[in-house]
């Protein structure tokens, strides 16, 4: 792997950078593999790069029926944060943001992680009372996660009408500091280059069409367009098209898959300083570092594979920006796009083993798995290496349905992940 | 002397009305009918912006929506400074303020343009390769300079006066485009009668129509055609023209949004028209004619001010009579440059024409030129500009059939026309999810397979004849209106066809070379075959790793260049490297139009109950509940919160309080089986229940956490008066009839929201009973005829009423349900006959105090969606002998029988004087390592007037075993320590409630 | 915005509707029955395809009536609406209808 820093920049640009060559290698499946993942998504890349960086295990393949990081790896508002309630997701998402902290330097690769922090702000005293408690469950959970009065809200982030004229007027707001955003396509990249460098096989157009299993049941490998790949171990990080991939399996799964819109403005100079979440209002936004505004809708009513929404989704959500930020109504809406979000019950994922030995599953992010990337991947690669789950995924089983240990960080909070 | 380009003659411009305004300050005249672009060519200014990166000098690239790089800040008035505005689409008015973006100092001379030599370093993608040490830097240094480069121009920083509007529409047919091909189709589908609705981008229909001056249509010239063709539509009652109208999405089941721009071309006031209107229309039928963009040519310095598009070029001699240089040179690969050099020839201009094709490759359309006295060179290369702010020279080359060239020529010029083909506007075909296909021959990604009801026509299907594209109109327009009507025209055959270039063949270094693709976001050939080298080979990868395409046009006039040059280094067919999807919208939208007027008090519906007046004229602070508004507390004097919700909680307990609790929901439950279907739907037991007498109902949803809570009255065997919580009403009612329409269809049972109808006064406290008793009629209220938890019909003051003997507040009380319309008056009547007994108001912060005084729950504050009946301490409403109800069966799952679940208990502070935070975290042990094991939190916290301390209340994991327990409670200096103790704080016993 | 052709009223925007998830899982008689897996699949298992689905609509801005439609979840397109308690017209009937019991929508707004 040629690495990046500012002199190989340097010196490449008085080549006419010639000897920059492929950031991952484009190889044909090999028969078999110790560990293959189904997906190329954030999630699927990190997983492969941990195997191999953690676990020793290179000998991997990655299968992505498109290209890399072209799912909601490159279609979410890339919002980071681990300021959840439960002590589950906290442990979880904190993990991630810990691993985040370090990303570019260990990637060697920018991924453009900004802790420009995230405000959420509360609308009614309900929203009060339910941050609060975020508020000192984080504290006591090691993460940082702040009390804002209305007027230090409008201080950190002065495009926010705080006046009396909203219909839901901003009463304060809890602010981690230590949250942002980052450069998606970037994290995929980046993933995918260093996996690749450590000899995982990234392997695009490459769709999976069937899990093929032994007499046992056991899963022994994949039907792909490119043939069958044989795999002592598989892990499925398909997202919104887990579903599909498990029923390969004969598996059926507690999750829905629904679009998801967002949408950029034109860019703009530096307006907005950070990330504000609106739940009551159902809207969050940010700046990117090339100036457009990143916006955030909801999830369409109805399931849906066809990654488009409804207008009226993308309406509401800027009549909510254009209430709280009521500069923003001459900006332009530039480009609008639709993902298809796997979501649980509980909304919180679905991370280890299934009923099929040798088949495992990460799935069940919603509308939040971009922030988890690196600790997703850091947790099921252990996972898939041992056998066994990590003790920070170990409370995310498919069996938590069951038995009805459920981790429902929306009920608890009526916040949008 | 004024507009020294503006032609003498010619163009469809008002030359009776001049108008002005001004650019960078510097006055600009121009006419009625003029862009500000083609104002600004006017006056010979060609320089109007720096490019997002480089900061390299541009102009004026096209004469359309899909204008690279022509963004101006345009002030209109004050808080109507908007960014990003494309000079070719923005009509000049008087008293407009234009500026150039993305410099400083000064456009004409920009610091920024040191990019510019650094250029060799900034290639695509290059941050993600450098800033990342030290790890620090990219927070504090590197960011905010990247930042501060980036983004065009400046965001509004005031609220925006403007106002916008939103309607809905339908219709037979919608068309797409108002050229010759859009216009056709609308005559043929309005003559069926249908519908139809003709939405174009630009100030006047017409499209290509506008700016051909030689073309005939039907023996007549083609303005005169167009002319004839607007009457017509226009005189038909079932076509709406809408001019300046951008169909920019094309959603689900031909849900088609368009945006109109309404005043921005208007000077002065406008009333109250809005600035634009967001059209949303459901067509039976679509017919897309939205025409096609032309090509750049991809060479060397490829940007200068001057160098613009050859159709561009005609337009604005045409259409606008303004000469976009004296001395024009057309480059080109096809026939169409051949036209605008005749136009521009025809116009007096000095012009030369260089053709990529070879002699033998070119139509008719060379012999005519040259016999024009054109001096053409076939079989020539563009291998460079002359110029910096102002192109001054076209190189040229002559190459051979193996690629190599020729000796170089430089023809001075100063004004360049270049077309490299042309692209069907396939953008709303490709959002409405319709399959693209190759097409070879014209070079171009073409609808395929239709997934909605529409169909293309003209250019935007790939039919550039003049003739051929009114037929195909014809034919689309009479289809999409069932009919069987189809004609031909005849007319001026059109020049067309080209041979595609991706890069034009240069005798230089390609590396060193700077041949622009992506105009604004500076994407050159360079950097797209860079990306390919290192492993970008989607051509979504090639965009997101340069950000070709990515720009405010949306790669209109790039999308086929990129594709082009990925395809060829990767020496495969343009299909095999993809083509992006097209996303709405088709051009930028104002988020202004998008909301319309949903905002403020149109943001969502405001909920008020009969007695608000009432309350506001007593002075009530009202509070957000759900869509209602409430009044929150009713202060006297100079009273703060606290202090009113003292007083009122005292003169609850000690006199008699009245509360306006018409926001419950009500819902009516009628039928012979009504009984039954409480019984399935709630907790509690309800066929024994006798009318007359109430029951607090507790409803769970089917994974056995608690949905929604309220009293219940049998108003007759058949017959339930049920209610709900305030935000509880609609989801109640929804999940009633999901039950019984979908899964119990047998039960004869019907369900009415009654929550409008009924208002609700809440009379609280030990004389209650005096103040209604002198204007009820009809019932006994003595506490042995009319006991706690009854429901009584009758009248007070005249009126009819369900008179419920019920309290959340562990006094003697009454809630009065009355029709809504005299709730009002009845409530007037008993706060006048309660005078005598120190009758007071309260609100809903009383109201919260008061119930958590007796340790009641509140659905929603107690509870999050993850809490049982037991965990709140009301199991014991379970009815043990039904068998089976909603929520029953998950009540027995493993993790909810488990032990260690939370459940409700109060807090009673060491200092009686705290009050705790809610939400506030509970821990046993305050000396544990981060992260702590919590045990639960603080749901509800309170002074408490009646008890004289601080009370709360909480979840807490085994809560009900640490009775007495002392724990440890978060507050923003550290921690409390509390006390378990019960959740009932006052009047343990229940006593008062019976009086 | 979807177009909904209502079984009672006719074609309406979908922002008069509320959709209900996967139709045709009927409540079980017994729940009390079930095994905690069983009674799990019957509340959150969905079948989720990619292709035709059969799901639950409620009118609840118009009629207030509930039905059920055949969607195509790759493009959207209704195949059919049909009342509640009644089997589709068309032949492609989806093969989660002949499944084990499934639940109404789970809610998890307090």
């Amino acid at each position: 792997m040629r690495r990046f820093s500012l002199s190989s920049l340097l010196s490449e640009s008085l080549n006419g950078h010639k000897g920059w060559g492929r950031q991952w290698r484009d190889p044909q499946p090999k028969p078999a593999y110790d560990v293959v993942i189904v997906g190329g998504g954030g999630h699927g890349l990190a997983t492969a790069y941990y195997l191999a960086t953690v676990h020793g295990i290179t000998n991997v393949a990655v299968l992505e029926k498109g290209w890399i990081g072209g799912g909601n790896t490159g279609r979410n508002t890339t919002i980071i944060r681990s300021n959840y309630l439960y002590d589950e997701s906290a442990a979880l998402y904190e993990h991630a943001l810990k691993l985040w902290e370090g990303l570019s330097q260990e990637l060697n690769y920018n991924v453009m992680f900004s802790q420009r922090g995230v405000l959420m702000l509360a609308h009614n005293l309900h929203d009060v009372q339910s941050f609060k408690r975020h508020v000192y469950a984080n504290r006591l959970n090691g993460i940082d996660n702040e009390w804002l009065s209305k007027e230090e809200c409008k201080e950190f982030c002065p495009p926010i009408d705080i006046s009396g004229s909203l219909r839901y007027p901003v009463l304060g707001g809890a602010l981690q500091r230590r949250a942002g955003t980052a450069r998606h396509d970037a994290v995929a990249w980046g993933y995918a280059r260093g996996a690749d460098a450590r000899g995982v096989d990234i392997i695009q157009n490459c769709e999976v069409k069937g899990i093929r299993r032994d007499a046992s049941g056991a899963a022994i490998g994949v039907e792909t367009t490119r043939g069958f790949i044989g795999a002592n171990r598989i892990g499925v990080v398909a997202a919104g098209h887990t579903s599909t991939v498990m029923a390969m399996a004969d598996v059926r799964m507690p999750l829905e898959s629904y679009p998801l819109q967002a949408l950029v403005s034109e860019p703009v100079k530096p307006v907005f300083p950070c990330v504000v979440m609106s739940n009551a209002v159902h809207a969050y936004i940010s700046q990117s570092d090339k100036g457009e505004l990143v916006i955030g809708a909801g999830t369409d009513q109805y399931t849906s594979y066809s990654q488009q929404g409804g207008l009226h989704i993308t309406t509401h959500t800027l009549d909510a920006i254009c209430e709280v930020f009521p500069q923003f109504t001459r900006m332009r809406m530039l480009r609008s796009w639709g993902g298809i979000v796997d979501v649980t019950p509980d909304r919180s994922p679905i991370i280890g083993k299934t009923p099929v030995k040798n088949l495992f599953v990460n799935c069940g992010w919603g509308t939040g798995g971009f922030k988890a990337t690196p600790g997703s991947g850091h947790v099921f690669a252990h996972t898939l290496a041992t056998g066994a789950p990590h003790a920070i995924n170990a409370p995310f089983t498919l069996d938590r349905f069951r038995t009805g240990r459920l981790i429902d960080e929306a009920a608890a909070a009526a916040v949008a992940h | 002397m004024a507009q020294p380009f503006r032609l003498p003659r010619g163009g469809r411009v008002d030359r009776t009305r001049p108008i002005s305004f001004t650019f960078n300050g510097r006055t600009i005249e121009g006419f009625q009918g003029d862009s500000v672009a083609s104002a600004l060519l006017a006056n010979g200014v060609h320089l109007v912006g720096r490019s997002f990166k480089y900061h390299r000098p541009r102009g004026i690239l096209s004469h359309g929506s899909d204008e690279p790089s022509a963004l101006l800040s345009v002030d209109r008035g004050r808080g109507r400074i908007d960014p990003n505005n494309r000079a070719s689409v923005v009509e000049a008015r008087a008293g407009l303020k234009t500026q150039s973006q993305n410099h400083w100092p000064s456009l004409e001379f920009d610091v920024g343009a040191v990019n510019d030599l650094l250029s060799p370093v900034f290639v695509a993608g290059f941050y993600y390769k450098t800033f990342m040490w030290p790890r620090k830097f990219w927070d504090k240094v590197y960011e905010p300079i990247i930042r501060g480069a980036a983004g065009l121009g400046k965001a509004p920083v005031e609220a925006d006066p403007d106002r916008y509007a939103n309607r809905h529409a339908h219709c037979d047919v919608l068309v797409v485009g108002a050229g010759p091909t859009g216009l056709a189709a609308a005559l043929a589908a309005a003559k069926t009668g249908a519908r139809v609705i003709l939405a174009d981008e630009g100030p006047e229909p017409g499209g290509s129509l506008l700016h051909d001056v030689t073309s005939e249509i039907d023996g007549r010239p083609a303005a005169a055609w167009l002319a004839a063709t607007l009457a017509d539509l226009d005189a038909r009652e079932n076509v709406i023209l809408l001019p300046r109208t951008t169909v920019f999405g094309y959603y689900n089941h031909n849900h088609v949004a368009l945006t109109e721009r309404v005043t921005d071309h208007l000077p002065g006031a406008t009333g109250t028209a809005p600035r634009e209107r967001l059209w949303q229309v459901r067509a039976e039928q679509v017919v897309l004619a939205g025409g096609s963009h032309e090509r750049p040519l991809v060479f060397a310095d490829n940007d200068r001010p001057g160098i613009l598009l050859a159709e561009s070029v005609r337009v604005f001699i045409n259409r606008y009579g303004v000469a976009p240089g004296r001395r024009i040179v057309f480059a080109t690969n096809g026939a169409s440059a051949y036209t605008c050099a005749h136009d521009a020839k025809a116009a007096g201009l000095d012009v030369t024409l260089v053709d990529f094709r070879t002699e033998s490759e070119c139509g008719p359309e060379l012999g005519r030129l040259r016999a024009a006295g054109v001096e053409v060179l076939t079989g020539h290369t563009v291998v460079g500009s002359k110029g910096r702010k102002r192109v001054t020279g076209l190189l040229v080359a002559p190459v051979g059939s193996d690629g190599r060239c020729g000796g170089r020529r430089l023809l001075p010029c100063d004004c360049v026309g270049m077309s490299g083909g042309w692209t069907p506007a396939v953008h709303l075909f490709s959002q409405s999810r319709g399959k693209l296909a190759y097409d070879a021959a014209r070079d171009a990604f073409l609808p395929s397979v239709s997934a909605q009801a529409e169909r293309s026509a003209g250019a935007a299907n790939g039919a550039y004849d003049l003739a051929a594209c009114l037929a195909e109109g014809y034919a689309a327009g009479a289809a999409a209106a069932a009919s069987e009507d189809r004609r031909s025209f005849t007319a001026t055959p059109t020049a067309t066809g080209f041979k595609p270039v991706r890069i034009m063949p240069t005798d230089a270094d390609p590396t060193k070379q700077r041949a622009f693709v992506d105009f604004q976001n500076d994407v050159t050939a360079k950097d797209i075959k860079l990306a390919v080298r290192e492993g970008f080979q989607s051509i979504e990868h090639v965009k997101r790793y340069t950000t070709t395409g990515m720009a405010t046009d949306q790669g209109k006039t790039s999308n086929m260049n990129a594709l082009g040059i990925v395809a060829g280094q990767l020496d495969k067919s343009l299909p095999g490297v993809g083509t992006t999807t097209f996303r709405p919208p088709y051009t930028p939208v104002t988020f202004g139009a998008l909301v319309g007027p949903a905002r403020h008090a149109l943001f969502d519906p405001i909920r008020t109950t009969p007695i608000h007046e009432w309350a506001e004229r007593q002075g009530a602070k009202f509070e957000n509940v759900a869509l209602w508004r409430r009044a929150w507390y009713f202060p006297r004097g100079s009273e703060d919160l606290h202090a009113a919700v003292a007083r009122e909680c005292k003169a609850v307990r000690e006199g008699v309080g009245i509360f306006d609790a018409s926001t419950l929901g009500k819902i009516e439950v009628v039928g012979p089986d009504a009984a039954e279907f409480m019984n399935r739907l709630y907790v509690n037991p309800w066929l024994k229940l006798e009318p007359g007498r109430c029951r607090y109902g507790l409803m769970l949803k089917e994974d056995g956490y608690i949905l929604d809570d309220g009293v219940v009255a049998r108003v007759s065997q058949d017959c339930f008066h049920v209610t709900t919580t305030t935000g509880g009403a609609a989801r109640v009612l929804g999940h009633m009839e999901d039950y019984l329409q979908t899964e119990w269809p047998e039960l004869e049972v019907f369900l009415t929201s009654t929550t409008e109808q009924w208002s609700v006064i809440a009379l609280q406290g030990p004389k209650a009973r005096a103040v209604i008793a002198p204007l009820v009629d009809g019932i006994d209220l003595s506490p042995e005829a009319f006991p706690h938890m009854a429901m009584r019909t009758g009248t007070i003051c005249g009126v009819p009423t369900r008179l419920f003997r019920v309290s959340f507040t562990g006094e003697l009380g009454f809630e009065i349900n009355v029709p809504s319309d005299q709730a009002a008056a009845v409530w007037e009547a008993i706060f006048a006959e309660g005078q005598p007994h120190g009758i007071t108001p309260y609100g809903t912060e009383t109201m919260h105090v008061l119930r958590a005084e007796k340790g009641y729950i509140i659905v929603g504050q107690e509870t999050d969606g993850t809490v049982t009946p037991d965990d709140v301490g009301l199991a014991g409403m379970i009815a043990k002998a039904k068998k089976d109800f909603v929520g029953k069966r998950s009540l027995a799952r493993p993790d909810v029988v488990a032990t260690g679940r939370k459940q409700l208990v109060g807090l009673v502070t060491a200092d009686p004087k705290l009050v705790l935070d809610e939400g506030a975290q509970i821990v046993s042990d305050t000396n544990q390592p981060i992260p702590m094991r919590m045990l639960g939190h603080v749901t509800s916290s309170y002074w408490s007037p009646n008890c004289g301390r601080s009370i709360a209340m909480a979840l807490v994991a085994d809560g009900r075993l640490l009775m007495g327990n002392t724990l440890h409670v978060t507050t923003p200096e550290g921690f409390t320590t509390v006390t378990v103790v019960d959740p009932v704080f006052f009047d343990p016993k229940g006593e008062r409630i019976n009086a | 915005m979807l177009l909904i052709d209502c079984p009672y009223c006719g074609k309406r925007p979908e922002t008069e509707f509320r959709c209900g998830g996967q139709a045709h899982i009927a409540r079980p008689t017994d729940p009390s029955a079930l095994s905690d897996a069983d009674w799990s699949e019957h509340l959150f298992v969905r079948a989720n395809p990619r292709g035709v689905h059969a799901e639950r609509w409620n009118h609840i801005h118009g009629c207030g009536r509930w039905f059920n439609a055949l969607r195509d979840t790759v493009s959207d397109r209704f195949i059919e609406t049909y009342p509640v308690g009644s089997e589709p017209t068309t032949g492609s009937h989806p093969s989660q209808g002949t499944e084990p019991t499934r639940s109404t929508q789970t809610e998890t707004r307090a």
